[in-house]
């Protein structure tokens, strides 16, 4: 009998997990990648920002099929200044139930984290989720340096996340291979590639969007560890010598003598 | 002050720990390595070679868990008076490395390419390898986590001792219940040279003709983002912004049209060949060599010169 309590008491509280998912912005794919003071500063001129890929498609998406099968609460987290909140009216759109914006440059990983951290250390979610990486400054750091604030395990580079009674079942990429893993909630989980599929707003989401509550919340005084001095761009490429198609020892001569590659 | 170097535990040294010892060699004279589980002694010892001065491993935890890593490499920079502390920028290093940075209070560069610079910054890549960025760290330790493939491993000592440590790597709340491993593949992340085909390739069943080449060569396989989403080849070779990130030294990009998010995720390669029937293919733009034909006909072309070439230099 002991066993069922406790069986029905997991399950529960599976199913109505309040999940929080950090949103970052990142530059349109398509952007033209420029700086300006000196190198020191991106330009921003003319570019369009949308939700970072890994956050919309794989981690928000999943956190809404999660709520959709087992009901709960899915907010999501954006440490950004005020102009930020069109990515947030987006997410919102595709269906997360309320946002907070933490009003604050995000200046660099760790001042990001501790953010989100101090925001979420007392509101009880069962799940953060986090995108693989941002597609501008790449880290992949984030998720850890959130589960290590809140001292939650981390499982990182997911592909897989389902829930079971007595807890999360995941996959995650490892050097090569695939893992299947087992982990109770609470837990911070970066998602990759696999774990849901895009979703498109629909007219309706977006216009529920628009009064969905978005709270702004002060940032607590954190200091930086890390700051990004100045940018360049890659080396131009020499133009690209062309061989013709019926000269591929040409080809493997170039490979060998020229670029030694092979 | 040392330099502590993490490498992942394994039967087998991969060149990731190779060229993280060189980084940790080239930036500082005590150059200490800390691992975990089953890797016998006389394998760490060739470590020296690379530029260690010992190596210490905890033989009681044979696991994986960020958290457990996390403790188990703190207590390594305690003892070891650590400044500096090297990982790899692969699966192990992006979870590690920044739960380290907030127990250490250590700033992360995540991703460097090379060597610090004068100044005493670090360059990464930055917006998925269109330009890069030179990151400061204003913390006393500092962690850096290295891109494969960014240099070169140098061979400058002999063998060096390998030490017991204990690592206090405390409980763990994660269960690892089954690995599935690709048999016999070349990790994509790893390779050195990729052969890699899109959409030109018209259906699943022309890639025999890929897979011969990346054989010859002994390269790995890869593909553009449709061809795995419309089910053609497996997710775990998806390559680009939203797929994997590679920098091999020759990636091979056959019927391919070489759009900005294929490319960022491969811009990264030394040498780049292509492939395409259109002369007007923006990949052209990007690539070193360049061959305007038909796949079908051109592939078994060069797989044919690659054998010769093989066969002759043997
Ligand atoms: C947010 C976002 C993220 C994305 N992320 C990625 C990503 O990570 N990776 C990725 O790859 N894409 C990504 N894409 C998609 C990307 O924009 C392109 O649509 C995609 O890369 C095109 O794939 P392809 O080159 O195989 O196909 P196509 O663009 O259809 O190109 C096929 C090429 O094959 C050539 N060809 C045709 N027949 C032959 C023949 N017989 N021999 C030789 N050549 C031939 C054609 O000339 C053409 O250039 C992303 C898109 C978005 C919007
Ligand atoms: N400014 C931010 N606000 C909220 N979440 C963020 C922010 N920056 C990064 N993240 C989250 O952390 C993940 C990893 O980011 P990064 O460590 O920058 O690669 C992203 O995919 C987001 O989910």
């Amino acid at each position: 009998m002991l066993h069922n309590i406790s069986v029905i008491f997991v399950s529960r509280k599976l199913k109505d997990m309040k999940i929080l998912v950090c949103i970052s912005k990142s530059p349109d794919t398509t952007s033209k990648i420029a700086f300006t003071n000196n190198n020191t500063a991106f330009d921003e001129n003319g570019i369009q920002y949308i939700v970072n890929p890994y956050d919309e498609w794989y981690a928000l998406v999943r956190a809404l099929e999660l709520k959709e099968a087992g009901g709960g609460q899915v907010t999501i987290i954006t440490v950004g200044g005020s102009a930020d909140e069109a990515v947030i009216r987006k997410a919102l759109a595709i269906g997360a139930d309320e946002a907070v914006r933490i009003d604050a440059d995000p200046v660099d990983a760790y001042f990001t984290a501790t953010q989100i951290a101090e925001y979420a250390k007392n509101e009880g979610f069962d799940l953060i989720l986090t995108g693989k990486e941002t597609i501008n400054y790449n880290g992949s750091q984030v998720a850890g340096m959130i589960a290590e604030s809140l001292d939650l395990p981390l499982i990182s580079l997911a592909t897989k996340l389902d829930v079971s009674d007595s807890g999360l079942v995941l996959e995650r990429e490892t050097t090569g291979g695939v893992e299947v893993i087992e982990v109770s909630t609470p837990a911070v989980i970066s998602c990759a590639k696999g774990m849901a599929e895009q979703r498109i707003p629909n007219m309706r989401g977006i216009m529920a969007a628009r009064t969905k509550p978005l709270q702004v919340v002060s940032p607590v005084s954190v200091e930086t560890l890390t700051a990004f001095v100045s940018y360049e761009m890659p080396d131009a490429k020499s133009a690209c010598k062309m061989i013709d198609p019926s000269n591929m020892d040409q080809l493997v001569e170039l490979l060998h003598n020229e670029a030694k590659v092979i | 002050m040392s330099v502590l170097v993490y490498i992942p535990s394994n039967n087998v040294l991969p060149k990731a720990a190779l060229e993280t010892v060189t980084y940790g060699k080239k930036i500082g004279q005590d150059v200490v390595v800390i691992t975990n589980g089953t890797a016998d002694d006389a394998m760490l010892s060739t470590l020296g070679v690379y530029g260690a001065s010992r190596v210490l491993i905890d033989r009681s935890y044979e696991g994986n868990d960020p958290q457990q890593l996390t403790r188990l490499i703190a207590n390594a920079a305690k003892t070891c008076n650590s400044s500096t502390i090297i990982f790899s920028h692969d699966v192990i290093g992006k979870a590690v490395a920044p739960r380290l940075s907030v127990r250490l209070k250590a700033g992360l560069v995540a991703g460097a390419v090379a060597l610090p610079n004068t100044d005493g910054t670090v360059k990464v890549n930055v917006f998925s390898g269109k330009s890069f960025g030179n990151v400061q760290v204003n913390s006393a330790v500092r962690i850096i986590s290295l891109l494969p493939n960014s240099i070169q491993p140098e061979q400058t000592g002999s063998s060096c001792s390998v030490e017991t440590f204990d690592g206090q790597v405390g409980s763990t709340s994660i269960v690892v219940k089954s690995t599935k491993k690709p048999e016999g593949e070349i990790p994509l992340p790893e390779a050195e040279l990729v052969v890699s085909a899109g959409r030109g390739l018209k259906g699943p069943e022309n890639w025999a003709m890929v897979e011969d080449l990346a054989k010859v060569l002994g390269a790995a396989t890869a593909c553009s983002r449709p061809v795995a989403d419309i089910g053609w080849r497996p997710h775990h070779e998806h390559v680009g912004q939203t797929g994997v990130a590679i920098r091999p030294n020759l990636y091979i990009a056959i019927g391919i049209s070489g759009a900005i998010q294929h490319l960022a995720g491969v811009n990264g390669s030394k040498t780049m060949v292509v492939i395409n029937t259109d002369p007007e293919a923006p990949f052209f733009k990007a690539a070193d060599y360049g061959i305007v034909g038909d796949a079908f006909e051109v592939v078994p072309k060069l797989t044919e010169a690659l054998k010769k070439f093989r066969e002759s230099s043997h």
